[in-house]
């Protein structure tokens, strides 16, 4: 178990790299305590993966520093850094059993044959799989051999870390619930660091005390699912954060006034003088209908979500979403609509702008 | 479910079976013939029943040649498996290195076999081989022609010069077939190149490997040209294998009836081999199937 650190990492893919698009991964510093529970979210091709591979050592930075705790592990082969990784498709021994497939990664290490077996029965128990440890790998279905992936991620106890490349994709529905709980159940226990990657939000979410989005290759924001859903720092957060993401509108921003396409506004703070892309960002759950609202809107369509509804209105080509809370009345046609004050965030060049004039606000 | 039943279908295997019928069926029932009749020429037939065969299964000329014949397939298999195994191995992976390797290794199986038995035959000879010359040279007593294991030696290293390339040529298609995931599972799992090999890269080949050994076999147990040309079965009878062996009684000494049994025999040998091998390799993947 151990703190990971990254210092300037950044890779590429080619040998010769000659600008930033070059790179599947920008230049990146992360601090993961030891201990932690950390979600890497983002769209399929941000680097998620390459950043997964770079901190087990599959992969190589092209620059940068690896530390686990304060050891630099930047060129210690995968088999130095003991650290545990689940893969997005299922990889079992074909020839071995389940229990000889979930001892491997100990057998490996020379662990004592008792604690061997006491270990494997304990994880076998964990991923269900109990009633089957001496059944050959090969012929099992899919998501079974994904959970003997999972079991042989977990079963090590000393790992510095578990890393889970989407490792649910293959399992059926009502038994990703069960494994989701069963990881977090194991964390809680075992106190193991562990980076979760997928572009599943509600997996991200639900996984993580605190979740790393990516986006382009870049952290976009590392924070927690509040802080993430409240103050998204950049719009790629905002929009993938959420279903329907955040409301994205060109605006000019004076002080404590935006003005969208020609109506104004009011802003909870002072915003100065912003110059570059400005953006208005709000939340559907902030949106709300109503004869005195800011903006006029036409009700375009009406989904039926279950609890909630969602209302898609169009204002001048761009959609607007919002969600209607149960019971209020369904609007349709022309109408107007509101923002709630305190919730809308101003972006400048896609960063999320502080209050009081400041510059773009970088994530720290 | 209900299957429907037409039996004018089998006139769809009609075409293929005309086909068999003149490419093996007809020339084989000659060899029956043959095999029990006895002929004086001008096409006079006597019937003799299983007399050829007879004579034939208790012949100890023909055992020691099958002796012989198990001898150098066990042989060359124990010598170019693991051989091709270890170079495919050590091949580059990609890029344009791992292509020259390939057209390299592929070069010796392009040469037709009378070719290669020429090329060993001149380079062991004692005048003017390459290898014969040089080992009279320094010394040693090389001579394919009078020394017995000497042309095992020699038939042996052509075998594994011309036929390991196949070995390696298809331990290397089963490796490239092996996905990366598996290898970079084996680092996370700490598992050493040793356990690499046994457990993810031979189970991965072992598809490839039965079709080589296969192929292997039924090659070296039929071989024919390359020891003719090399020793024509000598010194003596040391490198007579049964092709060789069935030559020389059907057309050295004429004796067309016990060389059709023996060709008959040999035949059901090689079926009887080939359906083992194929009931050993369905028997070992059902094994493996769910319940």
């Amino acid at each position: 178990m151990a703190r990971i650190t990254l210092e300037n990492v950044a890779h590429s893919y080619l040998s010769h790299p000659r600008s930033e698009a070059d790179y599947a991964l920008k230049t990146i510093n992360l601090n993961w305590d030891d201990g932690g529970a950390y979600a890497l979210l983002g769209a399929s091709g941000c680097g998620k993966t390459t950043l997964l591979n770079l901190i087990s050592g599959l992969r190589q930075p092209s620059q940068g520093r690896i530390l686990f705790d304060s050891v630099d592990v930047t060129e210690a082969p995968t088999t130095a850094r003991n650290i545990a990784q689940v893969f997005q498709f299922p990889v079992v021994y074909d020839t071995m059993t389940v229990r000889q497939n979930l001892a491997f990664p100990l057998r490996n290490r020379g662990m004592d044959g008792a604690y061997i077996k006491r270990r494997v029965e304990a994880i076998a128990k964990m991923i269900g799989m109990a009633g089957v440890l001496d059944r050959r790998a090969r012929g099992l279905t899919a998501d079974a051999k994904q959970k003997i992936s999972l079991g042989r991620g977990m079963v090590r106890e000393d790992v510095n870390a578990i890393l889970f490349d989407e490792p649910l994709t293959v399992i059926d529905p009502h038994m990703k619930w069960e494994l989701r709980t069963q990881l977090k159940s194991l964390h809680r226990e075992f106190g193991h660091t562990m980076v979760y990657v997928t572009h599943d939000q509600t997996e991200a979410l639900t996984f993580a005390d605190k979740v790393v989005v990516m986006h382009d290759g870049r952290v976009v924001q590392t924070g927690t699912p509040q802080e993430l859903f409240e103050a998204p720092e950049h719009t790629f957060v905002g929009y993938f954060i959420g279903s329907p993401g955040m409301n994205l509108l060109p605006a000019e921003v004076r002080g404590k006034t935006a003005t969208v396409a020609g109506h104004a506004i009011a802003l909870a703070a002072d915003y100065g003088n912003p110059q570059g892309r400005v953006q208005l960002g709000i939340r559907p759950d902030f949106v709300s209908f109503d004869a005195a609202g800011d903006l006029p809107v036409t009700v375009t369509r009406v989904e039926d979500i279950g609890r909630r509804r969602i209302v898609r209105a169009d204002f001048r080509g761009t959609e607007i979403n919002a969600h209607l809370p149960e019971g209020e009345p369904v609007p349709s046609g022309a109408t107007r609509i509101s923002f709630g004050t305190a919730q809308i965030g101003i972006y400048v060049d896609d960063w999320r702008a502080s209050p009081n004039g400041a510059a773009p606000g970088e994530i720290a | 479910m209900d299957k429907p039943v037409n039996q004018r279908a089998w006139f769809l295997v009609l075409p293929v079976f005309l086909l068999v019928a003149f490419s093996a069926i007809l020339p084989l029932m000659t060899v029956v013939n043959y095999a029990f009749n006895d002929t004086f020429g001008s096409n006079a037939f006597f019937w003799v029943g299983l007399e050829w065969f007879e004579e034939v299964l208790t012949s100890e000329r023909v055992h020691e040649a099958l002796l012989r014949q198990l001898l150098f397939s066990a042989i060359i298999l124990a010598i170019e498996i693991p051989l091709g195994i270890a170079v495919a191995l050590t091949l580059p992976k990609r890029g344009i290195g791992a292509s020259v390797c390939l057209v390299i290794l592929a070069l010796p199986l392009l040469i037709p076999w009378n070719v290669v038995g020429t090329i060993w035959q001149v380079f062991a000879r004692v005048d003017i081989g390459l290898l014969g010359a040089f080992l009279s040279q320094i010394g040693v007593d090389f001579n394919i022609g009078q020394d017995s294991i000497d042309a095992w030696v020699v038939l042996i290293v052509m075998d594994v010069w011309h036929w390991t390339s196949l070995v390696t040529l298809l331990a290397y298609a089963g490796l490239q077939a092996i996905p990366e995931a598996y290898y970079q599972a084996g680092r996370i799992d700490q598992a050493s190149r040793w356990a690499v090999f046994r457990y993810i890269e031979l189970p991965k080949m072992k598809g490839v490997l039965l079709i080589a050994i296969l192929l292997r076999f039924m090659d070296s147990f039929v071989i024919y040209t390359e020891p003719f040309v090399v020793t024509g079965g000598g010194p003596g009878s040391a490198t007579t294998f049964l092709s060789i062996d069935l030559v020389k009684m059907a057309i050295g000494q004429f004796d067309l009836g016990p060389a059709a049994a023996f060709s008959i025999m040999y035949f059901f040998v090689i079926l009887l081999i080939c359906w083992v091998f194929y009931t050993v390799m369905t028997n070992l993947d059902r094994q493996d199937l769910p319940e």
